[in-house]
């Protein structure tokens, strides 16, 4: 072993790393982005049109891959890095337009700014992400790396001072790292906003030598994706925080607990771990120190439960992820029921760059009760959808209007959902409520793990409510008898509302059982599974009010309170696109030549209204069912 | 599901090569299901029964597990997988027509396999992809923006697929892809 400070074998380390990244860029680079969702929106193709293109011409340019590059509206999406260029962004590709772009900027000198979203770094000639509205709000601290590095590299991380952090705390001692933690008052990401710090602290006094950290990636929301994207993009930055946590808290093993379901994060976390033990980042003697700690990754297997802690540690044992009450908390007896640190994927990510820039600098970020940034997958009806960062303190309507750019074809805005199943929906009056733990929670609405959907005049809030009582009532693990039957109860109340059932008096009993649930469930699940009631019935009550008393729904959504009509004013004898869309053949020609919809087949899939011409636009849903009087008999 | 011939050989031999390979304790049971469903495609109960002997557990705990978590799948998976997303996104832009468009055209419903394991639908939480809702993804490929009529496309190029494969050779089953896990 050598007797080399941690520091100088870092600096080596990175030395040689940013020298073998160097010279890679003396080359032209097309980073493409290739997270799941690029993947889903055929970026795989798009880089083998690069390859193949780049070939056919002879050039000299690499492609590499990199992770979420956060503007998902355009996927699929690349940067091409040229020397002697601004490093462009390039979104909507297809074969077409790649061939273009190497043709006029790798093989020519025309970047094609036509094309390009934005550029990279300040130029005289392209405007940058920055100075687009959504730049001025958005402050990137752990998605900084995303999609500009390759995640599958690591003198990638290592050129851009990943693992300084480490080599750093590595010369100090294990209090160091928890004070300043601590001092930073770094809030669990995970929803709930625990101060890591103080969990860490726990971990320590409970004594032991056996103690483990786990990081929570087991993210079940349907519509969140934020923590797959940074383990897609950046896997060293949450194992340096890991590693952090470890020393702090004096560890010697760790897990990752992700979904199955991800299995492109698993790849890129399990080459990422490889590499960090190569490189003696992980394993016994870190940096030469005395310091051992490694991980493993353990596969969840889809429970949206397990993202409780306690029952994340029963899965872990291979048992039924069933949470357990607490105390005793998992700091003080965890898995193998010895002290244990589970954090959020996005908890750890911060840690390394509060102990690289300190915890004064993380403090001058947000507000002073929150401080950091909030990171949302903004998705719904939102110009702009994608994976966006900004820091705590910055309002909903900023978020949404600037950041997200807003509805588009100005529609109307109507609700938020913020926080998925767990959380609630927030009305236009709620717009101005900064986006921070406490002040979401007095909204109604929790932090969550930042799943965040924009709806629109056309989105039934009461469908949106039984969709997420659907899916709690699914994944309800059955332990506690509120949770079991009160969501089961809470949903049927909800579907027989959509279909126009009820009376007086259901709302009240709905919102008297949806209290029982909050009151009588032992985990967050039960605890907040009537979130999405509570706050539709606070904010949208007239909506429920009309599909009960009218049998209407305003909205026009729910299927069983509406119908499907053509106008037969609007509609035209010589076009027949209706009858062809139409999956159950319930659209027929009258005698008349309009065409007309066969109630009892109609199954109201909404494809003959999508379908019919813009000039005629004769088919209408019409709510509350009842046909309008026929004005026209047809003509013998 | 009636068992295929010289299914049940293929089966224990899984569950034997799975259980030597791996220490039997509790903490690995889930691994181990894991394991053999990537290599069978799903669990069936002779092998929930042969991992619970192996293990020493009971075989109601490894059922259990099996049913708790939205992996473990008890049908064998189709020949063409049809997985529709119903992520808020999805939800929202009208992915339960989609999935109910499949059901009507597959005869069967969702989570089921038909019985000739030529189909088998799916729902699944979220695809990552919620700017192309409502999502399908049918053998892997993704399929955005899918309406009714889109359904109907996908049934028909399946089908004709079928058709010509089944000229050719009888379908394969059980494939996988063994390295995905090690």
């Amino acid at each position: 072993m050598s007797s080399n400070n941690p520091l100088d074998l870092y600096r080596k380390m990175h030395d040689e790393a940013q020298a073998r990244i160097k010279s890679k860029e003396d080359k032209p680079q097309v980073l493409i982005g290739t997270a799941t969702c690029g993947v889903a929106a055929g970026a795989l193709q798009v880089r083998d049109d690069f390859v193949r293109e780049i070939e056919e011409k002879g050039l000299d340019a690499e492609v590499v891959e990199v992770g979420c590059i956060g503007h998902c509206y355009a996927e699929p999406l690349a940067i091409i890095a040229k020397p002697g260029f601004p490093p462009v962004c390039y979104g909507y590709l297809d074969e077409g337009l790649v061939h273009r772009l190497v043709e006029d900027f790798l093989g020519g000198d025309d970047p094609s700014y036509e094309y390009a979203l934005a550029a990279l770094e300040r130029n005289d000639v392209f405007p940058t992400f920055e100075d687009f509205p959504r730049g001025i709000y958005e402050e990137k601290l752990i998605l900084e790396n995303c999609g500009f590095i390759d995640a599958r590299d690591i003198d990638s991380y290592i050129s851009r001072e990943g693992y300084s952090a480490l080599a750093t705390a590595l010369t100090q001692e294990p209090q160091a790292v928890l004070e300043e933690v601590k001092a930073a008052n770094l809030r669990g990401r995970g929803g709930a906003g625990f101060p890591a710090g103080l969990k860490w602290e726990a971990a320590i006094k409970s004594g032991g030598n056996e103690k483990y950290v786990i990081c929570n990636a087991d993210e079940g929301d349907p519509g969140a994706f934020m923590d797959r994207s940074i383990l897609e993009s950046d896997p060293h930055l949450v194992i340096e925080g890991m590693i952090l946590c470890a020393y702090a808290i004096g560890s010697q093993m760790g897990y990752l607990y992700i979904r199955a379901e991800y299995p492109r994060a698993v790849r890129h976390v399990q080459d990422a771990i490889d590499q960090a033990r190569e490189r003696g980042l992980l394993g016994s003697s870190i940096l030469g120190t005395e310091f051992d700690f490694d991980l493993e990754i353990f596969q969840g297997s889809g429970a949206f439960v397990c993202g409780e802690a306690t029952a994340l540690i029963s899965s872990m044992e291979g048992r039924m992820g069933m949470p357990q009450s607490r105390p005793p908390r998992l700091a003080s007896r965890g898995f193998r029921g010895m002290p244990t640190v589970l954090n959020n994927v996005k908890t750890f990510a911060y840690v390394p760059l509060i102990i690289h820039h300190g915890a004064e600098w993380f403090k001058s970020i947000g507000t002073e009760e929150s401080p950091g940034t909030a990171v949302f997958s903004l998705v719904g009806k939102v110009a702009n959808t994608g994976l966006v960062e900004v820091p705590m303190g910055t309002s909903l309507r900023q978020l949404i209007y600037d950041v997200g750019g807003g509805l588009p074809g100005n529609r109307d805005f109507k609700a938020v959902q913020i926080g998925g199943p767990s959380g609630g929906c927030l009305p236009e009056s709620a717009l101005d409520v900064p986006i921070d733990f406490d002040s979401l929670h007095q909204a109604g609405a929790i932090m969550g793990s930042g799943g965040l959907v924009v709806m629109d005049q056309d989105d039934c809030m009461v469908a949106v409510s039984r969709y997420f009582l659907e899916f709690t009532q699914h994944e309800s693990c059955g332990k506690c008898t509120f949770c079991r039957i009160g969501t089961k109860h809470m949903l049927d109340t909800l579907v027989d509302i959509t279909q126009g059932k009820g009376d007086t008096e259901t709302l009240g009993l709905l919102e008297e059982l949806a209290e029982d649930v909050r009151d009588g469930s032992l985990c967050n699940l039960g605890r907040t599974a009537p979130n999405p009631i509570l706050t539709t019935l606070r904010y949208f009550k007239d909506e429920y009010k009309a599909h009960i008393e009218e049998g209407r729904c305003p909205a026009l959504v729910c299927r069983d309170l509406i119908l499907y009509y053509i106008e037969p004013p609007k509609c035209s004898k010589l076009c027949n696109v209706c009858v062809g869309s139409c999956p159950t053949e319930a659209i027929f020609t009258r005698e008349d030549g309009l065409k007309e919809i066969d109630q009892e087949k109609c199954v109201k899939c909404d494809n003959c209204r999508k379908a019919c011409p813009t000039e005629y636009n004769a088919v209408v849903k019409l709510s509350p069912p009842v046909l309008p009087p026929q004005k026209e008999k047809a003509v013998k | 599901m009636q068992l295929l011939e010289g299914e049940k050989e293929l089966i224990l031999a899984c569950v034997d090569e799975v259980l030597s390979n791996n220490s039997k304790n509790r903490e690995n049971l889930i691994p181990i299901l894991q394991k053999v469903q990537v290599r069978l495609g799903y669990l069936p109960p002779l092998a929930m029964e042969k991992i619970a002997e192996g293990i020493k557990v009971p075989p109601a705990d490894v059922y259990g597990l099996a049913t708790f978590y939205n992996q473990f799948r008890l049908n064998p998976p189709g020949k063409h997988q049809v997985k529709v997303c119903l992520g808020t996104a999805c939800y929202m832009a009208g992915g339960d027509i989609t999935l109910e468009s499949f059901e009507r055209r597959m005869k069967i419903k969702e989570s089921e396999t038909s019985p000739d394991r030529l189909y088998s639908l799916e729902r699944v939480a979220c695809v990552g992809c919620c700017t192309m809702a409502p999502v399908v993804v049918v053998d892997e490929e993704v399929e955005g923006k899918v309406t009714p009529t889109r359904v109907d496309g996908i049934m028909l190029a399946l089908n004709e697929e079928n058709d010509k494969s089944n000229l050719e050779q009888e379908p394969e089953q059980g494939r996988m892809d063994s390295d995905e896990l090690k």
